[in-house]
């Protein structure tokens, strides 16, 4: 291997038990130079635990950490080249920002008129060349997020791990810092990994999303195969939005499963490659809401070979401008959830209309549970 | 109406406070500075006067007596400090959430036995005849009794003893308020344990530092029980002349002149303190 495709980070089959509790178990992958990368899960999943193993905070139980192709496992946290946001930025309060970003380059013994320099430079990248002086309460939360980026930044560190940080802060101000952060890792071109339980953020801004669940990671790939490729039921129903139904396999053809739900439903998926479904095997299915259409039924209608098709009730439509939606009651009374474009003209479907709902079996997602 | 009401539980709920203030410290200082500046001309005749005070600067018994209980309540407090401050830590971060409670409570069971008591418990273990001295003989280091009692270093240490509890409570409580992740940060941007110790944790409990130094400085200055005890008559600590000027001497004018010195003096050196970390009373003592 040469140094040019050294992975940034690489943990290979690491573990951490607390106790009896694994909190991490067998986990491996690696984040190639210079790329996006979040680690998404539900709280309690073990993922600030293993950030805490590649900060140094935390001592894994076996496995390995290489950074930049050298294992850290001996290393202090305070000799790792690998810096971290903290969930709570942890910004030295009886400091000011230039203290606080000089702390770094102080512990490493550079001298002060390249301190100087150095403070200037990353105050400028981040755009904020004139908050050097001020105290950090005196900081709003987007400034102080800022600073707490250039303070690990100002020290080139391999990897840079990211804590929810975004967590704090209000709606409006977290869909700005989700770009700018996107922006800022271009600007630094620096390995960001990215902890979140927020899946919105981890689709937004990375290249790579590995979902864990129970200390294990369940799917490693690109945002958009996540959605649309799912290779677990966890992730289908975690990343994004879904209709669920659970039900048995009454047959196969072509590639194509029928299955019958617990209710009686029936509905056709498209057989992926790879997953192992048998007739009369219980399953789990997910169907997205923006892939199932709903239109007001109008007389009769066929089910054609590729489209399945309900019919219910409008029970509601929930407003939310582009992305709203309607709840449809279907015939064994669970609710379906399907995305709708509302224009405010008199198509519009209303609660009480009779509906059809279609989607085709290629959106259809097959589990077995 | 409503508004009437508001009034009055306010005057009723400040009342106490007022009246404690006035009655308990106001007017006794008053007093006390009146009492200080009278000067005995003859029997039952009083001047007008700065003479108590002069007495005061031209006897170097007295002074000198200030000074050496200055300068040994601030090594009580400098080494109360020393020893608090890593109990303190272990208790406000180490130690985990239900230990915390317990050792916290441990610090503050001494406080149940009253000061005198304490005290006879150093007499027990450090006289001619008690334990310490007692256990050195029977393991053959020592071959005659020795007195560990009556000298500065005991009353060093019974004194420290003695506050320790008021440094650890306010140091624990500002440690407490201190997020495990700013540690964790002064490590992670390249600190070394001595570094993050001096640059961060230092610096963040200095509220705390500070209010606890100023509370155990005032106490040590102004005990009396621990240094007689323990010090005897070798202690000569100043609250032991004040006592003297009052009840043996019956000169309450010098009494009370001496007194207002050692509330002028400790004064001046909590000044001197807080204007050396650059720390107000306001962020420190009012805080915690």
């Amino acid at each position: 291997m040469t140094s040019t495709d050294t992975p940034d980070l690489e943990c290979t089959n690491l573990c951490k038990e607390f106790g009896k509790v694994r909190a991490v178990d067998n986990v491996s992958f690696e984040i190639p130079k210079g790329s996006f990368f979040s680690i998404l899960g539900p709280s309690g999943c073990g993922k600030t635990t293993l950030m805490r193993m590649i900060a140094g905070f935390e001592d894994p139980t076996s496995g390995n950490i290489d950074i930049k192709g050298k294992s850290v496992l001996n290393t202090p946290p305070n000799k790792r080249n690998v810096k971290m946001v903290f969930q709570h930025l942890a910004l030295f309060p009886m400091m000011n920002v230039y203290e606080n970003i000089a702390y770094g380059l102080r512990c490493i013994g550079m001298d002060k008129a390249q301190i100087d320099q150095k403070v200037r430079d990353v105050l400028d990248r981040i755009a904020l060349p004139d908050v050097g002086n001020r105290e950090i309460h005196q900081l709003s939360g987007g400034q102080k997020q800022r600073i707490a980026i250039a303070r690990c930044m100002v020290l080139d560190p391999d990897v840079l791990l990211l804590d929810e940080p975004l967590g704090a802060l209000d709606l409006k101000l977290r869909e700005a810092m989700k770009i700018e952060l996107k922006l800022l890792q271009h600007q630094f071109n620096t390995t960001f990994i990215y902890i979140t339980h927020d899946q919105s953020e981890a689709l937004v801004m990375s290249d790579h999303v590995a979902i864990m669940n129970e200390g294990r990671f369940e799917q490693i790939g690109k945002p958009e195969e996540l959605y649309h490729a799912p290779r677990t039921a966890f992730v289908a129903g975690f990343v994004g939005d879904s209709n669920r139904w659970s039900g048995k396999v009454t047959g196969l053809q072509d590639g194509v499963a029928k299955v019958t739900t617990d209710a009686g439903l029936t509905m056709l998926c498209q057989k992926q490659d790879g997953r192992d479904v048998r007739e009369g095997q219980s399953v789990t299915i997910y169907v997205r809401p923006e892939f199932i259409t709903a239109s007001r039924s109008k007389g009769q209608d066929t089910q054609t070979s590729d489209l399945n098709a309900i019919h219910g009730k409008v029970d509601s439509v929930l407003f939310n401008g582009a992305n709203s939606r309607v709840l449809v009651r279907g015939p064994s009374g669970e609710l379906i959830e399907a995305d709708v474009v509302v224009t405010g003209s008199t198509d519009d479907l209303h609660a009480g209309d009779e509906v059809r709902l279609n989607w085709s079996d290629q959106q259809t997602m097959c589990f077995a549970t | 109406m409503q508004s009437d009401i508001r009034r009055l539980s306010l005057i009723l709920l400040f009342a106490p406070f007022a009246l404690w203030i006035f009655l308990l410290i106001v007017l006794p200082h008053i007093g006390m500075i009146a009492l200080s500046l009278r000067e005995k001309v003859a029997p039952r005749v009083y001047e007008f006067g700065f003479g108590n005070y002069i007495d005061f600067i031209q006897e170097p018994i007295y002074w000198n007596t200030l000074l050496r209980t200055g300068s040994m309540s601030i090594l009580v407090t400098f080494l109360a400090l020393l020893i608090g401050f890593p109990i303190a830590y272990y208790i406000a971060k180490i130690a985990g959430q239900r230990s915390k409670g317990a050792l916290f409570l441990l610090c503050l069971i001494p406080l149940w036995v009253s000061d005198l008591i304490r005290a006879f418990g150093w007499i027990l273990l450090l006289r001619e005849t008690g334990v310490a001295s007692t256990f050195l003989q029977w393991t053959g280091a020592i071959d005659q009794p020795i007195e560990f009692l009556y000298n500065d270093i005991t009353v060093v240490v019974g004194l420290v003893y003695t506050v320790i509890l008021f440094m650890i409570v306010p140091l624990v409580s500002t440690l407490d308020g201190m997020d495990d992740a700013m540690v964790e940060a002064g490590y992670n941007l390249g600190g070394s344990g001595f570094t993050v110790l001096r640059r961060i944790i230092i610096p963040y409990a200095m509220p705390g530092i500070v209010s606890g130094c100023i509370v155990v400085f005032m106490l040590t200055a102004g005990s009396y029980l621990t240094p007689i005890l323990l010090g005897g008559k070798n202690s000569s600590w100043f609250t032991e002349q004040i006592y003297d000027q009052f009840i043996t001497r019956f000169n309450w004018e010098s009494g009370a002149a001496f007194g207002f010195l050692l509330l002028a003096f400790t004064s001046l050196v909590v000044w001197l303190g807080l204007r050396l970390t650059g720390q107000t009373l306001a962020n420190t003592v009012a805080k915690s």
